[in-house]
C-alpha cells in the first residue's frame, strides 16, 4: 500500500509539472497579450507606450525566464500581481474560492443525493413505468445545457414570484442565503445527477445479475439489504469514478452557471482573466484547479483501494 | 369663536395641502442607487480609458473645470456650466482661456484643491510631466494647447497655439476630470481620489463598484443619494431580468437594445425607458493602401451599395439615424441636413439606382457577374460589430463582392488594423463630445493614432483648422457640413448608421437625464434622487 501511495504521489507531481508547462505556453500561443487588450480598450496603439507597459509587466522577457519567475513564485506561494486590478493575485483569487467551492460542493451533493437513489430505484424497478419516467428525466438532464436551464429558472422565478435568485453577497434571510447557492447548484448539478443516475442504474443492473446476489436472496435477505448492502456497495465503484471526473468537469459547467446567476466565483473570474490575458491570475488559478483535480483523482484512487481490497494487493 | 376655529382648521388644511403639493416633487435625501454594470472596467482611471464603462461608475467621483449641464439632454456650448472653475474668459485674441477656480474645495482625502492640480492633470495629458499615464488616449485633444500657467492658487490659464473655441467643449466632457497632484496615476487606477459628489469605496473586479456620498461636497445639499452601487453583470439577459425583478433601480445607461426594451416594457410596465442616440457611428474602414481598395472606383462602388435603412430596420427596428460623420440633427448639433446628405453618392433614396451605378464602377474595375471580387470583412467578435458585418456582406453581394466574415478577438482587433492587416473592416466609432474637432482630428487627420484607414488629405486638413478656429457657429456649421460631405464622397470611412439605444429606470428614480448627443458626459449623478 505504501509503494502504491508513493507511486501515485510521484505521478501526481509529474502531472502537475506537465500541466504547468502546458498552461504557461498555451497562454502565450493565444494571440494578443494584456497590453494589446488595454490598448484595444483605449482604441489606439502607441508603440512607445506599449513597449513601456510590456517592460513594466515583464512580458518582454524571454519565455523561459517568465516561466521560471512564475513557477518559482508559485512554489513559494508568491502569485504575483494581477495585471488588471494591480492587486496581489492571491488576494483576488482567495475570496472567490469558497464561493465556487460551496457551489461545486452543493452541486456534487445534489448530483449524488439525487442521482444514486434514483439510479438504484430505476435499476430495481427495471422495465416499469417508474423506470421509464426516471430514464426520461435523466435523458433530459443530459440534454439540457446548464446555461439554458439557468436562464429558464431565472425567467420562471421572475415571472412566477417576481424574484430573481442571483447572487447576493449579503442575504437578508437564511432562505435567501440558501437560494443563492442551492438554485444555481441545482442548475449545474442536474446534468451530473442525470449522469450519476445512469451510471448507478447500469452498474446496479450488472451487479444484480451476479450469483452472489441470487445467493443472498436465497438466504432470505430482504430486498433492502440485497439492494443497498450487497448490490450498491459493489456497484458504487464506477459511480465514484464518475463523480470524481464530474468534480473536474463541474468547473466547466460552473463558468456558465456563475455567469448566468452572476456569482463572483473563480470559474467566471477565470474566463474574465483569460479575456484580459491576465497571466498571473490565469496561470495560478488554473494551476490551483489542476492541483485540486489531480488531488481529487488521487483521493478517488485511494478510495478505490479502500472499497476494493484487490487494488491494494495487486499494487 | 367657532368661526375662528373653522378658519384655523381651514388654514391648517390648506397649509397641509400646500405643503404636500410643494414637497411631493422636491428631492429627498438618502438611499443607495443600485445599478448593474455591463462589464468590469480594466481600472478606475478615466484618463486612461476610452470606454464609457469607466465614465459611468467613476464620473461621480470627480469634477471637471466645466461640465455640460447635467439636466439638459443636449450637450451644447450654451449648456456648459462652471464646476471646479467659477468662471472663465477667452483673452489674448481668443488664444488664452483663463479659469477662476473655486475656493475651499477639498479632495476626498482632505487635501485642498488648487490650480496646481489643474496644471498637473493637463500637463500629464499633454505628456509634459514627469509622471505618466500608462495610456493616454486623448492626448490629441490638447494638440493646440501650448502650456498651462497658473496665477496663484485659484487661477489657471490654457495658452493656445491658435484659437480653438471647442476646447471648452472638450473640457466639459465626462472624459476630462481634474486629478489630484498628490496621487500617482497608478493609485488613481485602483483607488481614485476626486473632489466629486461621491467618494470611491471599493472596486471588486467582475463583482461590484461602490461609491458613497461625499458629505464634504462643495455644492451644499448635494448629492441627494447616500451612495451608488454597481453590480457587474456581463450577461445581458440576467441583468435585464434582475432589473425587471426590482433588484436594480436603473439599467446600465444606453445599454438596453431595442428588442430588449420591448421585454422590459412588457414585464415591468411601470419602468420608465428612453431611447436616444448614443453618438456611436457604425462605419466601414477600408484599407486603401493595398489592392483592391486602393482603387477609388471599388471604394465608391462599395459606398453606393449600402442600404442604410435596411441596417437600421434589421438591427434597431427602425430606431436609428442615417448621417455622415457628425451625428445627424435634431439631436446632433453638426450633422448635415437631410437634403444635403441625399446628394452624397449612396445616400439617395433609390437603392436600386445606386447599386446599378455601383455595378458599372465594379465593371470598370474589371469585375462582373462572372468575376466576383472576394474580400474578407474583418470585425470584432462582439454582436454590435458582428451583426452589421453580416448585413454588409449580404449587401455587397449585389455588386459582385463576395465577402467572408473574419471575426477577430478584441485583443487582436486594434493591433490588426494598426498594421493594416485587413481589407475591409466593420468598425464602431464613439464620439465623446458632439464637436467636429474631436471627430475630425481624431479619426481623419493625417497621422492620428485613431485614423485607422490612414486617410490623409492635406486640403481637408486645412479645412479642419479653419472650422476649428471659427467662432461664428453658423459659419462653422457650414464649413463642417462641407467637410463631412467631402469625407463621405472620398469614402474615407463610410458611415453606415448612428445607433439609438435605451436606458430604463424605476419610476421612483428622479432626476435622470439621458443625454441625446453623447453617451460619455452625463453621469455626475449629484442631482439624482429617489422618491421612496
Amino acid at each position: 500500500m505504501f509503494a502504491y501511495l508513493v507511486r501515485r504521489l510521484f505521478l501526481m507531481l509529474v502531472t502537475l509539472f506537465g500541466i504547468s508547462v502546458v498552461i504557461f505556453f498555451l497562454l502565450r500561443i493565444v494571440p494578443g497579450n494584456i497590453v494589446d487588450i488595454l490598448f484595444a480598450a483605449a482604441g489606439y496603439v502607441d508603440p512607445a507606450d506599449k513597449a513601456n507597459l510590456e517592460k513594466e509587466l515583464g512580458i518582454d522577457q524571454p519565455l523561459v525566464v517568465q516561466y521560471w519567475h512564475w513557477i518559482s513564485g508559485f512554489l513559494r506561494g508568491d502569485f504575483g500581481y494581477s495585471y488588471v486590478s494591480e492587486k496581489p493575485a492571491l488576494q483576488e483569487i482567495l475570496p472567490r474560492i469558497p464561493i465556487t467551492a460551496r457551489l461545486a460542493g452543493l452541486a456534487l451533493l445534489f448530483s449524488a443525493s439525487i442521482g444514486i437513489p434514483l439510479g438504484v430505484i430505476s435499476a430495481v424497478k427495471q422495465g416499469t413505468r417508474l423506470d421509464y419516467a426516471l430514464r426520461v428525466v435523466s435523458l433530459s438532464g443530459l440534454s439540457l445545457p446548464s446555461f439554458w436551464l439557468g436562464l429558464l429558472i431565472l425567467t420562471a422565478a421572475v415571472a412566477m414570484f417576481g424574484q430573481i435568485p442571483i447572487f447576493n453577497p449579503n442575504p437578508a434571510t437564511w432562505l435567501e442565503a440558501f437560494a443563492t447557492y442551492a438554485v444555481p447548484a441545482a442548475a449545474v448539478g442536474f446534468r451530473s445527477a442525470a449522469l450519476t443516475m445512469r451510471i448507478t442504474r447500469s452498474s446496479m443492473l450488472e451487479v444484480l445479475r451476479q450469483d452472489y446476489i441470487r445467493t443472498a436472496r436465497a438466504k432470505g435477505a430482504s430486498d433492502a439489504a440485497v439492494n443497498y448492502k450487497h448490490a450498491l456497495k459493489n456497484a458504487i465503484l464506477p459511480v465514484i469514478t464518475v463523480i470524481g471526473i464530474e468534480a473536474a468537469f463541474l468547473i466547466g459547467g460552473l463558468i456558465v452557471t456563475e455567469t448566468v446567476f452572476n456569482i463572483p466565483g473563480v470559474a467566471r473570474f477565470l474566463v474574465e482573466a483569460i479575456r484580459w490575458r491576465d497571466y498571473p491570475i490565469v496561470q495560478n488559478l488554473v494551476m490551483l484547479i489542476a492541483v485540486v483535480v489531480v488531488s481529487a483523482n488521487f483521493i478517488v484512487d485511494m478510495l478505490y483501494a479502500v472499497f476494493d481490497p484487490r487494488i491494494r494487493y495487486t499494487d | 369663536m367657532r368661526s375662528v376655529w373653522a378658519l384655523a382648521a381651514t388654514a391648517a388644511l390648506s397649509l397641509l395641502a400646500f405643503s404636500t403639493t410643494t414637497f411631493a416633487g422636491e428631492p429627498k435625501q438618502g438611499g443607495i442607487l443600485r445599478m448593474y454594470h455591463r462589464d468590469s472596467p480594466g481600472n478606475a482611471s478615466i484618463h486612461e480609458g476610452a470606454t464609457y464603462s469607466l465614465n459611468v461608475p467613476f464620473m461621480p467621483v470627480f469634477n471637471n473645470l466645466v461640465i455640460y449641464k447635467q439636466d439638459e439632454p443636449q450637450n451644447t456650448m450654451n449648456n456648459i456650466v462652471p464646476e471646479l472653475a467659477e468662471s472663465w474668459a477667452w483673452v489674448n485674441d481668443n488664444k488664452t482661456l483663463t479659469f477662476k477656480l473655486r475656493q475651499g474645495v477639498k479632495w476626498h482625502d482632505g487635501k485642498p484643491f488648487t490650480s496646481a492640480d489643474v496644471k498637473c492633470t493637463f500637463d500629464m495629458l499633454m505628456g509634459k510631466s514627469q509622471q505618466k499615464f500608462r495610456q493616454n488616449p486623448r492626448k490629441s485633444w490638447y494638440e493646440q494647447v501650448n502650456d498651462i500657467s497658473t496665477n496663484g492658487d485659484f487661477e489657471v490659464s490654457f495658452n493656445m497655439k491658435r484659437p480653438q473655441p471647442s476646447l471648452l467643449a472638450l473640457l466639459a466632457s465626462g472624459y476630462t476630470p481634474v486629478y489630484p497632484c498628490h496621487v500617482s496615476p497608478g493609485d488613481m487606477r485602483t483607488h481614485p481620489i476626486g473632489t466629486g459628489p461621491f467618494k470611491f469605496v471599493e472596486f471588486k473586479a467582475n463583482e461590484s463598484i461602490k461609491l458613497t456620498r461625499n458629505t464634504d461636497y462643495w455644492r451644499k445639499g448635494r448629492p441627494y443619494l447616500d451612495g451608488i452601487e454597481f453590480t457587474i453583470i456581463p450577461n445581458r439577459s440576467t441583468a435585464i431580468l434582475a432589473f425587471v425583478a426590482g433588484k436594480f433601480d436603473m439599467t446600465f445607461p444606453t445599454e438596453v437594445s431595442i428588442p430588449l426594451l420591448k421585454d422590459v416594457k412588457s414585464q415591468a410596465p411601470n419602468a420608465i425607458c428612453e431611447v436616444e442616440p448614443n453618438n456611436v457611428a457604425t462605419n466601414i474602414i477600408v484599407n486603401s493602401s493595398a489592392p483592391p481598395f486602393d482603387n477609388i472606383d471599388i471604394r465608391k462602388a462599395m459606398a453606393l451599395a449600402l442600404d442604410r435603412k435596411a441596417f437600421i430596420s434589421i438591427m434597431f427596428e427602425g430606431q436609428g439615424d442615417v448621417g455622415g460623420t457628425m451625428l445627424p440633427p435634431p439631436n446632433g448639433l453638426w450633422g448635415m441636413p437631410k437634403e444635403m446628405l441625399e446628394t452624397i453618392p449612396g445616400y439617395g433614396p433609390d437603392i436600386n439606382a445606386n447599386r446599378e451605378e455601383a455595378k458599372k464602377l465594379m465593371q470598370k474595375a474589371g469585375y462582373g457577374p462572372d468575376k466576383h471580387l472576394a474580400v474578407k470583412v474583418s470585425t470584432r467578435n462582439i454582436p454590435v460589430y458582428r451583426d452589421p458585418a453580416v448585413i454588409l456582406i449580404d449587401q455587397l453581394k449585389s455588386i459582385y463582392i463576395d465577402g467572408e466574415l473574419d471575426v477577430v478577438e478584441t485583443a487582436n482587433w486594434f493591433p490588426k488594423i494598426a498594421r493594416k492587416d485587413y481589407m475591409l473592416g466593420l468598425n464602431l466609432t464613439g464620439n465623446a463630445v458632439d464637436d467636429p474637432d474631436q471627430s475630425f482630428y481624431e479619426n481623419y487627420s493625417c497621422g492620428s493614432e485613431r485614423n485607422y484607414t490612414n486617410y490623409c488629405n492635406k486640403e481637408i486638413e486645412k479645412l479642419f483648422d479653419v472650422q476649428s478656429q471659427e467662432t461664428d457657429i453658423a459659419k462653422r456649421k457650414k464649413l463642417v457640413w462641407d467637410i463631412d460631405k467631402k469625407l463621405q464622397e472620398d469614402v474615407a470611412r463610410p458611415i453606415i448608421f448612428h445607433a439609438r439605444t435605451g436606458t430604463c429606470w424605476q419610476p421612483y428614480v428622479r432626476g435622470v437625464t439621458v443625454m441625446t448627443n453623447s453617451s460619455y458626459n452625463g453621469y455626475r449623478y449629484e442631482d439624482l434622487w429617489m422618491d421612496k
